[in-house]
């Protein structure tokens, strides 16, 4: 249906920044601060679209293009997520490898337009970066596997559908595959234990430190870029893991209404989640990174095991 | 909610192997007294689940020693025993983590594969708790291998036994007499262990197990 899929692809982009917004207030009220308000992001980026854009003077096209191709990226993969619908236009072709090949293709424009400039930060954050993904992907690539196995489709709407379906009971499978996919996230939208979005310390930067030559309008579409890719992951992690309450094909107004309050309340709940967890651990140094991503890989390679061996799992 | 009846047991059980692998994975010794108390927890959830579906009041017993024992009493004692012995700020050095995992995970597959020939005329799902309280016990052992630090060797052990528990509760019919005698042993073990960490602290001031290895003369 067109409709709901352009009502998604819209309420991606409005709720990403709000998702930021309440991750950071419910870290400051964790850490006995008042904290901005959950709007800040918001004002942060209206505030940066109107602001002067100053590019170096040896930075080639590709500088310039990356934001535009960051975000257009991220938003298309954001909006492929089944989050209020199961029935929308292009859910035949939201493929979990699609997807995650979109998302590498941003990353893979960013960490250019971080090499481009010519700056010593803007190559150690690529350099990082693309250290971390090439740890990361072969853990989303086996999660893809195990999702697969279960439930006997690449397609995010069918591995909804399966999961929401009353057959399907408590899975150890299933169980890893969360872990495993909630380490996964973690690192690759740059949050605590990995990379710290707050900072500007050079020893510990990631993802900031490749941006760091971007400002104005540029700078905006890179942070919106940012947050859709939370975005992306909690609902994923929600359409996957818990999609009940997504209407099903020819709804209601009103399980629209319920399935969209039900989105709102998901992200909530994920945004208290990763607050907690973000002040309860310290940032790794970036050598034990492939330790924690790798955790990640044997635990989702243990689902595909366990599935392997019986059909129960 | 048939359907979920076995599910749930399977889950726990499956669980319990996923905090066995956290435990591989942790290297400080507060977390991973904590890890070990909440797999006691979950076995302690999985015994009182069984205790409801077999109809077996006696597992309640059982429930409510590994409650009492290895949730609270035992993971406070650890905690007080390294505050006293001020190592809990030691990061322990690991043979290494990947190394580690990948052991436990062909220990795993090791497991489920023995269960899956021997046992082909048991039911399914009671098999494959018993395959699942077998990796407990195996990554248990390859904890106490992995480790030198005599606290984490004392948890892979109580970890190990966790794995019995699993073993003994998820099949109908092991008598009560077995479960306490198995329970008080752990508990005398962990005495045991517990001396046996203050003697070692006293007479080499460190916990470490390499230093006895020299004692004897084995290692140069």
């Amino acid at each position: 249906m067109l409709v709901m899929q352009i009502a998604q692809t819209v309420l991606a982009v409005a709720v990403a920044p709000l998702l930021t917004g309440m991750v950071r207030k419910v870290k400051a009220r964790l850490q006995y601060r008042t904290g901005p308000s959950v709007f800040q992001p918001y004002r942060d980026l209206s505030r940066l679209f109107t602001k002067e854009t100053v590019v170096a003077h040896n930075a080639s096209w590709l500088f310039c293009a990356a934001p535009t191709f960051v975000f257009a990226a991220t938003w298309v993969a954001a909006a492929q997520v089944p989050t209020i619908s199961f029935d929308v236009a292009l859910s035949p072709a939201a493929e979990l490898i699609a997807l995650f090949g979109i998302l590498t293709s941003a990353r893979f424009a960013l960490a250019l337009a971080g090499l481009d400039i010519g700056t010593s930060f803007g190559g150690i954050g690529s350099s990082r970066e693309v250290m971390i993904a090439s740890i990361a992907e072969p853990a989303i690539l086996m999660l893809i596997f195990v999702l697969a196995l279960v439930a006997g489709s690449t397609r995010l709407t069918d591995i909804a559908f399966f999961v929401a379906s009353p057959s399907v009971g408590l899975r150890i499978s299933l169980l890893l595959a969360f872990v495993g996919l909630a380490m996964i996230a973690i690192a690759e939208s740059g949050r605590i234990p990995v990379d710290n979005p707050a900072t500007h310390l050079e020893l510990t930067m990631v993802h900031e430190a490749m941006v760091l030559e971007y400002s104005g309008r540029h700078l905006a579409l890179i942070e919106l870029a940012a947050a859709l890719k939370l975005l992306f992951y909690v609902s994923l992690i929600s359409a996957v893991f818990v999609p009940w309450g997504i209407a099903p094909s020819g709804g209601t107004f009103v399980q629209y209404i319920i399935a969209m309050t039900l989105y709102l309340f998901k992200l909530a709940v994920a945004a208290a989640t990763l607050a907690f967890f973000e002040i309860s651990i310290a940032k790794m140094r970036v050598f034990r990174v492939p330790h924690f991503i790798g955790a990640a890989l044997m635990l989702v390679l243990l689902a595909a095991l366990l599935r392997l061996v019986s059909q129960s799992f | 909610m048939i359907p979920l009846v076995p599910d749930i047991a399977h889950f726990l059980a499956g669980l319990l192997v996923l905090l066995s692998f956290v435990q591989l994975y942790q290297s400080r010794l507060p977390p991973l007294i904590s890890i070990f108390a909440a797999q006691s927890l979950a076995l302690a959830t999985f015994v009182a689940w069984q205790a409801q579906i077999q109809h077996a009041p006696h597992l309640v017993i059982t429930a409510g020693i590994t409650l009492i024992f290895k949730v609270m009493i035992i993971p406070l004692a650890l905690h007080g025993l390294i505050r006293s012995l001020k190592i809990h700020r030691t990061v322990e050095t690991v043979v290494g983590i990947g190394p580690a995992m990948m052991t436990g995970m062909a220990l795993v597959g090791l497991s489920m594969a023995l269960m899956m020939r021997t046992s082909a005329a048991v039911d399914v799902v009671v098999r494959e708790d018993i395959a699942f309280a077998l990796s407990v016990v195996l990554l248990g052992l390859l904890m106490m291998v992995t480790r030198r630090n005599a606290v984490s060797q004392a948890i892979g052990f109580m970890s190990l036994e966790n794995g019995l528990v699993l073993a003994g509760t998820g099949a109908k019919g092991m008598p009560l007499v077995v479960e306490i005698s198995v329970a008080f042993s752990v508990l005398i073990a962990f005495i045991v262990v517990g001396i046996f960490i203050f003697r070692i602290r006293e007479r080499f001031d460190t916990v470490d197990i390499a230093v006895l290895d020299r004692f004897r003369g084995e290692r140069p």
